[in-house]
């Protein structure tokens, strides 16, 4: 059912233009006569409005394929997409005969394929790629001239003995179509591989083949074409020579035009602070700079822009804000999937026009035949090689879906339509037979290749979480085997990526990244972060499947750690916000996730006792500020100005609490100064971390150290520490409330959060509201808890057991904790 | 020395690359028998590394030169210097199941003396701890601190993967070796841990 009314509604679509044109000639008329108050200007507005439709045409196809899972887990995208445009060119043909529409390479060139390539160059994964480098270089030179050279060849072989009838061709006109035919094509193979799920290596051997090969083709393409132009008799030894260093030159200069873009682009946005809003604009505007600079120097436009996103990819993710990365990689998807739909329509549409069609039967089947044959055995020689080589072997099946894989797409298509007809005569034939092999590949091999890997059971990527020890082993691993390499005296692979990665810190880092940037951009600590984070959204969780917050900050975390965490009831997690957090945990969405956690909380709360605190304190939530409308700004000025002072005086009761207990008087101005430097990058993440009350969950504390933990808090041993006793092994539940009543009158609260005892009951939301001479930061926590729930295995304090400075690390909690926390702890 | 011998010895390390290692060795230890610690520092390369001393170190730790014996050794001869690079050759393609498992352990087994730094057959925190900050001594600005922090997070994600659901009054103590074992599950260290011996003399290209 679904799929019909998807068509009825693009029918009517289609329709539309070709009513408004009948409209608008008739409106033409009778607007001579007099002055219209509303007229119809049809012809003002026609292109762009045709664009525009196409686009949405194509978007809503894209949105009733997926409404049945069915039809698009079996069928690529790609290929639905093609027969969507070969019906809707039916269509449009069968409406007034006129093939109005079709690819044309400019279009394809300039606006279509960059951002699929600039997409694929920023989320390139370097070091995969860079690893290997060597076997995507062999198969995308060697294999694209192969494939090429004996396609073109066995073709005109094959024409000699008259099969094929007569053609207007020589041995350049085959060589030329041999070498568009030859490459395999990005788009294609991305829009495949993706939903396949092959392992990585294989995918990106696959994947930056068809990258790299453009320069081949482009070059192959170029000579071949300036061949056919001279005409045959003329070629010489020289100009074949030409040809080689122009493969260099091209290739090389292509890459180099792209480093320099990406050196640029990373300085600019270095500087980009101020005008965060445009920040994500100059990630598109220079990487297609450095696309259209290629191409005005006729050098590889796709490596240019390929390695410009490569390269600048670390430096812009570090300095742009959080936002702005976030934008750039939507708007970069975005461009691109949208790119590659209407890539894959037009060419569905494009094929809708019998004055290009020519049919040669022995010459279509035949390139089929070929294009297929030489690869696979082209494949399989390279492999050989690249086996006696590599340390990770190419496995037969592997080899099989790679010679599968290699589809060709829209930029063999885009080449053969800027053929001149002209120069080359048979170019309506080149022209058929590329469209059929394209649709061949497209449809028939991507329809099969998944049913190919799964009955080959092909190694699939899996995808693990990211632990903590595993980048800590992989870091050690790099310093090893480069250490390694060092020693035995040779240059290898390690040893070039350990120069490298010095060079990188000593210079590139220095003058390229934010300095802020430079500090926190360490890829073992984003992981620690991250983890982090992910335990404190399932930290959160919990409180929500209870009803409430209020666990966190009692004392009864302390017993409350035997409830098994593992098995929450799903009735009561999946409607729960944090269990949509928790579905996306990336850093990306943690500003959407702080939003919608304090609004969830505050409107919980609107009401209750702690409704003033929350005047006083926190100003007002985020949500109810009035946006002012800026174009320059998304507001945040006050957020932090309110976060700051908050900070501040957080910050101030944490230090004077420290001094009366006679810790910290020594550390207190230096741990200030660290903390301000430390502070942006913490905040990041301390919006959401209940950081401050995790201490206690630690179980890898030394001995000693828990020792002296101990003897410094006996003070307060006194002060309740039968009540702590009290709830362990109770149930949960039964637990908080007797601790509540237990707790407030002998102020007995968080210890990390309020360090005050005999305050009202408002204090206790407010650890910064206490008076100064009733501090005692208690330690209890820490010497409590030897062991941890497994659920947050990695919610670790920062700083555990160094007791003379915890505590400026854990004020970062309150900092933030009374926005999203507090409330919530008063209804109990 | 009976190049030949040693080669059999060693596995997979081809008899051209051990004259070439020994070349090297020679040149380390400036044409004596053996190599002491100081003789590394001549390696300007390794000037940079953040863990030069866990690396160098292992080179002397008896535990790694299959020596019965336990602690450190003053000086290692080429024999030695030949165990400890066999750690790092690369999986040959008919190796089977179980010797596949043998050599995976044996280059794990390097990794956790590295660790291990008092040879008490356990990654202790404090030893943990150490091992990140080295780890992270590239980077100024991080503060010691922070790598603290990590290293105490990883051992309660490598506590929550070995022990599991631990006990009220338990306290995991630390790494030991079959933990480290289950903490690599699933990661082809033989694929990674490998360095290619080249047959080409590069030597003269270094210096």
């Amino acid at each position: 059912m679904r799929p019909v009314s998807g068509v009825a509604l693009l029918l009517g679509l289609m329709a539309l233009p070709a009513a408004l044109g009948q409209r608008s000639s008739e409106s033409h008329k009778n607007s001579n006569e007099s002055f219209a108050i509303v007229s119809f200007k049809w012809d003002h507005v026609k292109e762009p409005y045709i664009i525009a439709l196409w686009i949405l045409v194509a978007s809503l196809a894209k949105i009733v394929f997926h409404l049945s899972h069915k039809v698009t887990r079996v069928v690529p995208e790609s290929a639905l997409l093609i027969v969507l445009g070969l019906f809707l060119g039916g269509i449009v043909w069968a409406a007034d005969h006129l093939a109005s529409f079709s690819l044309t390479p400019t279009v394809f060139f300039f606006y279509l394929l960059p951002p699929i390539v600039l997409d694929a160059g920023y989320f390139m994964p370097n070091r995969l790629f860079f690893g290997n480098l060597g076997s995507i270089l062999l198969y995308a030179v060697i294999g694209t001239v192969w494939n090429a050279a004996t396609t073109g060849l066995s073709l005109y072989g094959v024409y000699l003995t008259g099969i094929m009838g007569e053609l207007h061709s020589g041995l350049l006109d085959f060589l030329l179509f041999g070498s568009l035919i030859a490459a395999v094509d990005p788009v294609a193979v991305l829009a495949v591989f993706e939903e396949v799920h092959v392992n990585e290596v294989l995918f990106i051997i696959v994947f930056g083949e068809s990258l790299l090969n453009d320069a081949v083709t482009v070059v192959l393409y170029n000579v071949f074409d300036s061949f056919v132009a001279i005409g045959e008799t003329n070629v010489t030894g020289i100009e074949c020579l030409k040809g080689i260093v122009s493969f260099f030159v091209v290739s090389l200069g292509g890459t180099l035009v792209g480093i320099i873009f990406a050196f640029l682009l990373s300085l600019v946005s270095r500087f980009t602070k101020h005008v965060r809003i445009i920040e994500p604009g100059f990630v598109f505007i220079i990487s297609y700079l450095s696309y259209l600079t290629a191409e005005m120097l006729s050098l590889s436009a796709i490596l240019a822009i390929t390695f410009c996103g490569i390269c600048c990819q670390k430096y812009v993710k570090a300095n742009i804000s959080e936002q702005s990365s976030t934008t750039v990689r939507y708007t970069m998807k975005m461009l691109a999937s949208g790119a590659e739909t209407i890539i894959f329509m037009f060419l569905g549409i494009s094929a809708v026009d019998p004055e290009i069609w020519t049919w040669n039967t022995a010459f279509i089947l035949l390139t089929l035949v070929f294009i297929s044959v030489y690869r696979v055995i082209g494949v399989v020689i390279q492999t050989w090689i690249l086996n006696r080589y590599r340390t990770v072997q190419l496995e037969i099946i592997d080899q099989v879906v790679m010679s599968y894989g290699g589809l060709r797409g829209a930029v063999a298509f885009a080449l053969v339509a800027l053929l001149d007809g002209n120069k080359v005569k048979d170019r309506k034939l080149f022209v058929s037979t590329t469209i059929i092999v394209v649709f061949f590949t497209v449809i028939f091999q991507g329809l099969t290749i998944k049913p190919l890997v799964q009955w080959l059971k092909v190694k699939k990527t899996e995808h693990r979480e990211p632990k903590l020890n595993e980048k800590l082993h992989g870091r050690a691993f790099d310093h090893i085997l480069s250490a390694i390499e060092d020693i035995s005296g040779q240059i290898g692979h390690h040893y070039l990526r350990d120069k490298w990665s010095n060079f990188d810190r000593k210079y590139l880092r220095k003058i390229l990244m934010r300095r802020s940037a430079q500090k926190s951009r360490d890829q073992i600590l984003n992981v620690f972060h991250e983890l982090n984070l992910k335990d404190a959204i399932s930290y959160v969780a919990e409180g929500e499947r209870r009803g409430s917050l209020a666990f966190i900050r009692s004392p009864s975390t302390d017993n409350m750690v035997n409830v098994d965490f593992s098995t929450p009831l799903p009735s009561a997690v999946e409607s729960s916000v944090s269990y949509l957090l928790r579905e996306k945990a990336g850093p990306v969405c943690l500003d959407m996730q702080a939003l919608e956690q304090r609004r969830k909380s505050i409107r919980d709360t609107e009401d209750t006792l702690a409704h003033h605190t929350l005047q006083q304190y926190l100003y007002k939530p985020r949500q109810e500020h009035k946006h002012l409308y800026s174009r320059h700004e998304i507001m945040h000025s006050e957020d932090d100005k309110q976060d700051k002072e908050i900070f501040h005086r957080t910050m101030r009761k944490r230090l004077e609490s420290f001094k009366s207990t006679k810790l910290g008087i020594n550390h207190s101005k230096k741990l200030n100064k660290i903390h301000k430097r430390d502070r942006g990058q913490k905040r990041r993440n301390s919006s959401v971390i209940p950081n401050g009350n995790i201490p206690p969950e630690n179980p890898v504390q030394d001995f000693a150290l828990k020792e002296k933990d101990l003897e410094f808090s006996e003070s307060e041993e006194n002060n309740d520490y039968e009540t702590l006793h009290l709830g362990k092994g109770v149930d949960f539940l039964a637990n908080v409330t007797k601790q509540n009543f237990t707790d407030a009158p002998a102020g007995i609260d968080n210890p990390v959060f309020s360090a005050d005892d005999d305050q009202s009951i408002y204090m206790k939301f407010s650890p910064w509201l206490s008076s100064e001479d009733t501090v005692v930061p208690s330690q209890r926590a820490r010497v409590q808890i030897p062991y941890s729930p497994d659920n947050f295995k990695r919610l670790t304090p920062i700083r555990l057991s160094n007791k003379s400075t915890d505590s400026f690390l854990l004020a970062d909690g309150p900092e933030d904790r009374p926005r999203s926390f507090l409330p919530e702890s008063t209804h109990m | 020395m009976a190049l030949s011998m040693l080669a059999q010895e060693s596995g997979s390390v081809t008899s051209e690359q051990i004259e070439h290692l020994h070349r090297r060795f020679k040149q380390l230890s400036q044409d004596q028998l053996t190599i002491r610690k100081e003789n590394f520092d001549s390696i300007p390369d390794l000037e940079f590394n953040p863990i030069r001393g866990k690396i160098v170190h292992a080179f002397f730790d008896k535990r790694n030169l299959r020596q019965e014996s336990d602690g450190l050794a003053e000086e290692i001869n080429f024999e030695d210097f030949l165990t400890i690079m066999s750690y790092f050759r690369p999986i040959e393609m008919n190796m089977d199941e179980e010797q596949l498992d043998r050599f995976r352990k044996e280059k794990l087994k390097f990794l956790f003396h590295m660790y291990d730094s008092d040879h008490d057959g356990k990654i202790t925190l404090q030893e943990y701890r150490n091992v990140v900050e080295e780890l992270l001594s590239g980077n100024p600005h991080l503060e010691k601190e922070s790598a603290r922090s990590i290293a105490d997070g990883a051992m309660m994600e490598a506590a929550s993967i070995c022990v599991g659901q631990m006990g009220p009054d338990q306290v995991y103590e630390g790494i030991t070796f079959e933990d480290f074992l289950k903490m690599w599950q699933g990661i082809d260290i033989e694929t990674k841990m490998h360095v290619r011996f080249l047959n080409v003399d590069t030597i003269a290209h270094c210096y």
